[in-house]
C-alpha cells in the first residue's frame, strides 16, 4: 500500500516535471533560434552567383567550405573581406572552398563591392533569404565552417580577423 | 504509521480525524472542540501523515494550500512588476538602450533584472509551472479521500459526531408517525434517503462538492494548453512583408506555402457618398474604410533546395481584409498593417546653363542598372549607388542598410559635350560635385512608390485545449457555486431522536429547508449552535 502509493506519487511527479522541463527547454531555444548545430550536417541549398554559375553546397563534398553570410552595407563585411579573399588564394588549391552568400541586395551594389574590393571567390545573392532562413542566421557577417564530410564544424558570428580567417580554413582543410 | 480501526469497525487511514463511517473522532485533540471542523469530511490528507522520502517530501510541499497561495501571491507581484515598463515587444529601440534612455536609472536596473520580457522568461514561466504542479498535487491530496470519506459514510453516526454539528437539537416525545411524515417530506425536496435501523440520512447536492476539483481539472487542461503552443508547429504567429508584385514564402509552414501580393488598397469613407455622416467625417478627416490585400496563394510541387526557384501550383485567390483572413491548412493570414516603400526614382539630364532636359531615366532602387543609355550620345553610369545613405564616421558616404530609405547615387554623365563623363554625387535635396562645375545635373523627377502589406500569419492548434480548459473550468464553478451538499441526519439516541444536519454553505437555506421538513410533526426545529456559540461570546 506504501510502496504502490510512492510508485504514484513518483510516477506523477516525474511527468510534472516532464512538462515544465519541457516547456521551459523550448522557451529557452526559442530565444536562440539557431537552427543549425555545429556537428550537424550543413543543410544543402543552390545558388547562382554573379557569373551565373550555379553552386550547390552537396557537390562541394570532398571539400572544406567557408560559408559567409554578409552584406555591402554592413562595416565589419567590408572589414573582413578581403582578409577571406588573400586566404582563399593561399587555401583554394588545399581543398578549401568559399561561398559567400549575399543577402537581399542589388546585383548593382554586390557587383562594384566585388570589383572594389577585387573578389575572386563565388558571391551569390540570397534574393528570398531563403538560405539565411534555414542557417538561421540573425546578425551579419556570420560565418560557418562546413568540413569535407558536410558537417558544421563552427558557427562565428562578427568580424573576422586575417588570423582567424587562416586558423578557420586550416582547420576545414581536406 | 497504522491504520485506525473505529470501535464502528471501519478501518481508516492513518491521520483521520473523523471516522469516515461513523463520524466518531478519532483524533484527541479535536475532542476538545464544541463544534466539527468538517473540511474534507476530516479525512486525512495524506500528505501530512507520510513524510519519508525526498518524493513524500515534494510532494507535501506541493500539497499545502499555504504553499499554493503564496505561489500565487508571488506571481501576481510579479506580473505587476512587469506592466511598470514597457515590455521589450512594444518598443522599437534596441532595448539596452531604450530603457535608461526613457527612464534613466531605473529603466537600466528594470532591464538589467531581465523584467523587459518579463512574462517570456524562464523564472516566470517556472513560476506558472510550479502554480500547475501545486493545483494537481493538492487536488489529488484531497479530492481522493473526501472521495472515499464520503463513499463509506454510514446512516448511524456516533453521538459524538451528532452532537457537534453545526445544527442540532434534540427530542424527547418520539411518534414514529413522524419520522415517516419527516422522510415525505425530505423525498419530496429531492433529498436521497438511507434509512438503516430507523435512523434516517438524507443528503443531495453531494456532486457539488466536485466542483473545485473539475474547475482545477479545467485549469490544469488550460495550462497544459499554453504548454502545447511550445511544441514546434503547435503555435505560429508571424509577421509577413510582401512587396506590391512579390512573392515571398509564407513563414513557419515548411517552404511548403507561398503568397503573391497583387496589390494592397486602401479605402477611405467619402464624404459626397456618405452624406448622412458628412459633418462626422469633415470633423473626423480621412477614415479608413477599407485595408485590402489582393494575393495569390500558392503551394510548391515536387522538392525544393533552399535558394532554388521554387515550383509553384496556384491554390486560390483572395482578397484579405481586416477580420477576412485568408485561411488553408490550419493557418490564417490577416491583414494587419501596410506601408509605403520607395521604389523607383526619376531623373533628369539637364544642361544646367539652357535648362532643358536632354532624357529622362527611372531607377528601380531595388535592382538599379548600371548604365542607362538616352540616345543620341547622352549615357549615364551609376558609380556608387547607398540605398540607405549617410557619411560614416570617417566620412566617406555609405549605407545603412540594404533598405532604399534614403537612395543616394554617384552618377558619371556622359554627354556630347564631355565624352570623358562628369561625376555628380545626387542624395535627397542634395547634390555634389566633387570634381568642380559641370555643364549637365541629374534633375530629380519624381519617386515611386510602392506598398507593402502587413500580415499576420497566424496558426493555433492549441486553441481546442484551451477552450476546453476554459469550459470546464466555468463548469466547475458553476457546479461548485449553485449547489450545496446537504445533509440532514435523524437518528435515535438514548431513546431521543436526534436532528443534526450539515451543508457546505448557504446554512440560512438549510435552515429554511429543515423547518419545511419539520412542518406538521412535533419535532422541535435544531438550534444552529455555532450562532449561539457567538451570542455566548459576546455575551460574555
Amino acid at each position: 500500500m506504501k510502496k504502490q502509493r510512492l510508485i504514484m506519487r513518483t510516477f506523477i511527479l516525474a511527468i510534472l516535471v516532464a512538462a515544465v522541463g519541457y516547456t521551459l527547454y523550448a522557451n529557452f531555444m526559442k530565444d536562440h533560434k539557431q537552427r543549425v548545430e555545429v556537428g550537424s550536417q550543413a543543410p544543402d541549398f543552390l545558388l547562382t552567383d554573379m557569373q551565373g554559375n550555379k553552386h550547390q553546397l552537396s557537390e562541394y563534398k570532398g571539400k572544406g567550405v567557408f560559408l559567409n553570410f554578409w552584406g555591402t552595407w554592413c562595416p565589419p563585411c567590408k572589414k573582413e573581406m578581403p582578409y577571406i579573399n588573400n586566404q582563399y588564394q593561399q587555401f583554394k588549391d588545399q581543398g578549401v572552398q568559399v561561398l559567400s552568400v549575399d543577402i537581399q541586395e542589388s546585383e548593382l551594389a554586390v557587383n562594384q563591392f566585388a570589383e572594389r574590393f577585387k573578389l575572386d571567390f563565388p558571391i551569390m545573392i540570397d534574393k528570398d533569404k531563403e538560405v539565411m532562413t534555414v542557417y538561421g542566421v540573425d546578425k551579419l557577417p556570420a560565418t560557418f565552417l562546413i568540413d569535407k564530410n558536410g558537417k558544421v564544424v563552427k558557427y562565428f558570428t562578427g568580424e573576422l580577423t586575417e588570423n582567424m580567417v587562416r586558423e578557420f580554413m586550416e582547420k576545414i582543410k581536406p | 504509521m497504522k491504520d485506525v480501526k473505529c470501535e464502528c469497525g471501519h478501518v481508516n487511514p492513518h491521520g483521520t480525524v473523523l471516522c469516515e463511517a461513523c463520524g466518531k473522532i478519532l483524533d484527541e485533540e479535536e475532542n476538545k472542540n464544541h463544534l466539527l471542523d468538517m473540511r474534507y469530511e476530516g479525512s486525512a490528507r495524506r500528505s501530512q501523515t507520510y513524510n519519508k522520502t525526498i518524493i513524500d517530501k515534494i510532494w507535501n510541499f506541493f500539497s499545502s494550500v499555504k504553499v499554493g497561495v503564496w505561489l500565487i501571491v508571488i506571481t501576481l507581484i510579479a506580473s505587476i512588476l512587469g506592466t511598470i515598463l514597457p515590455q521589450e515587444m512594444y518598443i522599437d529601440l534596441p532595448p539596452e538602450v531604450y530603457y535608461q534612455q526613457e527612464y534613466g536609472w531605473f529603466g537600466k536596473l528594470y532591464y538589467q533584472l531581465g523584467f523587459h520580457d518579463l512574462y517570456g522568461s524562464w523564472w516566470y514561466l517556472l513560476l506558472i509551472a510550479l502554480i500547475g504542479i501545486s493545483l494537481v498535487i493538492c487536488s489529488l491530496d484531497r479530492v481522493v479521500p473526501l472521495y472515499k470519506a464520503l463513499k463509506a459514510q454510514r446512516v448511524t453516526r456516533h453521538e459524538g459526531f451528532l452532537k457537534r454539528q453545526r445544527i442540532f437539537g434534540v427530542n424527547h416525545h418520539i411518534d414514529d408517525n413522524d419520522l415517516a411524515i419527516v422522510k415525505q417530506h425530505l423525498l419530496q425536496k429531492h433529498y436521497h434517503v438511507r434509512e438503516e435501523n430507523g435512523d434516517l440520512l438524507a443528503e443531495k447536492g453531494r456532486f457539488s462538492r466536485w466542483g473545485p476539483y473539475v474547475n482545477h481539472v479545467g485549469l490544469i487542461i488550460f495550462l497544459f494548453g499554453g504548454m502545447l503552443r511550445f511544441v514546434p508547429g503547435m503555435y505560429v504567429n508571424e509577421n509577413l512583408w510582401i512587396r506590391e508584385g512579390e512573392t515571398a514564402v509564407v513563414p513557419e509552414t515548411g517552404e511548403q506555402f507561398y503568397l503573391q501580393n497583387n496589390q494592397f488598397i486602401l479605402q477611405h469613407y467619402d464624404k459626397d457618398k456618405n452624406k448622412t455622416f458628412e459633418k462626422a467625417l469633415e470633423r473626423a478627416g480621412d477614415v479608413v474604410k477599407n485595408y485590402q490585400s489582393n494575393v495569390v496563394l500558392y503551394k510548391r510541387s515536387g522538392k525544393k533546395i533552399p535558394g532554388e526557384t521554387p515550383k509553384l501550383k496556384k491554390v486560390k485567390e483572395y482578397k484579405v481584409r481586416v477580420n477576412h483572413p485568408l485561411t488553408f491548412d490550419g493557418y490564417s493570414v490577416y491583414q494587419a498593417s501596410f506601408r509605403s516603400e520607395m521604389n523607383a526614382m526619376t531623373f533628369a539630364l539637364t544642361n544646367k546653363k539652357t535648362k532643358k532636359p536632354v532624357g529622362e531615366l527611372k531607377i528601380n532602387l531595388l535592382n538599379p542598372k548600371e548604365k542607362y543609355d538616352l540616345g543620341n550620345g547622352y549615357t549615364v553610369e551609376i558609380l556608387n549607388y547607398f540605398p540607405d545613405f549617410e557619411f560614416a564616421k570617417n566620412g566617406e558616404p555609405s549605407t545603412k542598410s540594404r533598405v532604399p530609405n534614403n537612395p543616394a547615387f554617384v552618377f558619371r554623365m556622359f554627354t556630347p559635350e564631355k565624352p570623358k563623363g562628369e561625376t555628380s554625387f545626387v542624395a535627397i535635396r542634395q547634390t555634389i560635385e566633387p570634381f568642380g562645375n559641370n555643364t549637365y545635373k541629374m534633375a530629380f523627377k519624381g519617386i515611386d512608390t510602392k506598398n507593402v502589406s502587413g500580415l499576420i500569419v497566424r496558426k493555433d492548434s492549441s486553441l481546442w485545449v484551451i477552450i476546453l480548459g476554459g469550459i470546464l473550468f466555468m463548469i466547475g464553478v458553476v457546479q461548485g457555486a449553485y449547489w450545496n451538499h446537504r445533509r440532514i441526519w435523524v437518528q435515535h439516541k438514548n431513546g431521543e431522536v436526534w436532528i443534526a444536519a450539515h451543508t457546505n454553505k448557504n446554512w440560512y437555506g438549510l435552515k429554511r429547508e429543515i423547518e419545511r421538513v419539520l412542518e406538521n410533526t412535533k419535532l422541535d426545529l435544531p438550534k444552529d449552535q455555532f450562532q449561539n456559540e457567538q451570542t455566548d461570546k459576546e455575551g460574555a
